[in-house]
């Protein structure tokens, strides 16, 4: 008899089980769901936490402060020179009028500190640049740089070394966080995947003595194994539209408040953004998880 | 067509089943074996049906032995032989009308086939108005009226009746052996356990007599 025969008898007998059993289909479809909506969160949580990292890297700069008596030609040719370094992403020059004058600004209610600069006749402050590479990494690179380089007669201060700690260890923090992040939803996933096997175990289990008739009638391995099978995609696929749906009002939810804790991702946008890629994860992932369980599941009820 | 060459079963625990049990069944037979319960009847057909193996032994089909045969091979005996329980066995997330179809799929007959076969078998054993009955909405008789109908759609070689009157009142009884009868005046070997002495004696066929495992009698055809 021909492939396309069996294949669409064993597909029909899957779907025909799958609503006769609503009960077994209802729990299975549930536990499916916990370890869908879990895989998600993993999903959900890495973006959350590699997004943080990256505007944690973003806001990390060196500031190099030149001499008030540097030459502001050479200041801007130092600039220039530094924009064709391919590790600098982006350079702000801050001239010294510049300076004085945001100086001023910031210490606009400071009467005394203004008198004092008043009465200096001259500008005591120096051109700065402020210097974002493209990766924390290479910020120790730039400096050296500087240092070496002809016009390091010219740097009064550069604020590498202060800040250096402070990066180094929100670098840490942050990537602890996503690492921790990652173990603890792995586990759950594996705990709910086994769960999940389990139940549908206890399905296949309360159909033994039907795999039995099944098996004294002459049915074939493909006969019997095949509609626990489709049952098993049927799991995965309700899961999944289940597990997309409800994620839909949950990250709706979770942006209002984590938009202003993580760093103004938006995670329900994030979401629905990447929504194609989610579904197609928690589609394979469900209905392997639905065949592979179906399986092994009936293997113990076939080799008798 | 069948043989059993000195057949010995023990099952675990030292629980003796049947002893020394040498018999041949041919073709167009029908015969009967009785014998009190635990008497081996039921380990006879189980070891037919390739379901248990022998202690010792060997059980053949048509000169095959039975339990040397790899699992696909069993699979095409069983569909060689019509199977009727006393406790029916039918899906029961099936109905009426998908039992039968569903043996007929795994013996592979076509969708046509089966459209024409199923209605006609169900006339044939009076469930031709219960087609859409699941087995949980039949009588004791009709379900087994419809395990019947399901033993005999592929036409079998053979078939085999465990007990099947063991939970029917003395009307249903009188009905499904009647079947049976038609059946092997079909020209279908039919091998029926019970353990109820009327029943063999309406027959008037071959009947042996099994006693804690052991043949005590094998007496023709009356």
């Amino acid at each position: 008899m021909s492939l396309a025969i069996d294949f669409k008898r064993i597909i029909r007998a899957g779907f025909i089980n799958f609503m006769r059993n609503p009960v077994v289909s209802f729990v299975s479809v549930l536990i499916m769901t916990v370890t869908l909506f879990i895989m998600s969160s993993l999903i959900l949580l890495n973006a959350l936490l590699s997004f943080s990292l990256a505007q944690v890297s973003e806001r990390v700069d060196i500031n190099v402060y030149f001499y008030p008596d540097a030459a502001e030609v050479e200041t801007l040719t130092l600039r220039d020179d530094l924009g064709l370094l391919p590790e600098v992403s982006s350079i702000d020059y801050t001239s010294r009028e510049d300076a004085i004058e945001s100086f001023r600004e910031r210490h606009a209610d400071d009467y005394l500190t203004l008198q004092a600069l008043d009465e200096l006749n001259e500008n005591p402050l120096g051109a700065s640049l402020n210097i974002q590479a493209d990766e924390t990494g290479q910020y120790a690179s730039i400096v050296q740089y500087l240092e070496t380089s002809s016009y390091g007669a010219l740097i009064e201060k550069i604020n590498y070394n202060q800040n250096k700690g402070i990066i180094d260890r929100l670098n840490e923090i942050m990537i602890t966080v996503q690492r921790l992040g990652t173990i603890v939803t792995l586990f759950f996933v594996i705990i709910s995947v086994l769960i999940t096997f389990n139940t549908i175990r206890l399905a296949i289990y309360g159909a033994r003595e039907e795999i039995a008739v099944m098996r004294l009638v002459g049915a074939d391995n493909k006969y019997i194994r095949g509609p626990f099978m489709v049952e098993g995609i049927l799991y995965g696929i309700s899961a999944t539209l289940l597990t997309v749906i409800a994620l839909i009002p949950i990250t709706l939810w979770f942006s209002s408040f984590a938009k202003t804790f993580f760093g103004g991702i938006d995670i329900f946008a994030y979401y629905v953004t990447n929504l194609p890629q989610i579904i197609i994860i928690l589609l394979v992932a469900g209905m392997l998880l639905g065949i592979i369980s179906s399986f092994f599941a009936t293997r113990r009820y076939l080799n008798k | 067509m069948i043989y059993f060459d000195n057949v010995t079963k023990v099952y675990p625990g030292d629980d003796l089943a049947l002893q020394d049990v040498s018999l041949s069944v041919e073709a167009g037979e029908f015969v009967s074996i009785v014998g009190h319960s635990g008497a081996g009847k039921t380990t006879m057909v189980r070891l037919i049906l390739a379901e248990v193996a022998p202690t010792k032994g060997q059980v053949s089909f048509e000169s095959q032995d039975v339990h040397d045969m790899s699992s696909a091979k069993v699979s095409e005996l069983r569909r060689r032989i019509g199977t009727v329980f006393q406790d029916f066995k039918l899906l029961p997330n099936k109905t009426a009308y998908e039992n039968i179809a569903f043996a007929m799929e795994v013996a592979g007959q076509t969708d046509e086939e089966i459209s024409s076969d199923v209605p006609h078998v169900l006339d044939l054993v009076n469930l031709a108005d219960k087609t859409d009955r699941f087995p949980h909405e039949l009588s004791g008789g009709e379900r087994q009226r419809l395990a019947i109908a399901r033993a005999i759609v592929n036409q079998p070689d053979i078939i085999i009746a465990d007990e099947p009157t063991g939970n029917l009142d003395p009307e249903a009884t009188y009905e499904i052996i009647q079947i049976l009868q038609k059946i092997n005046d079909l020209g279908t070997t039919v091998i029926l356990t019970t353990h109820s002495q009327g029943v063999v004696d309406s027959l008037k066929k071959r009947v042996i007599r099994l006693e804690e495992g052991r043949i005590i009698s094998d007496t023709k055809e009356q």
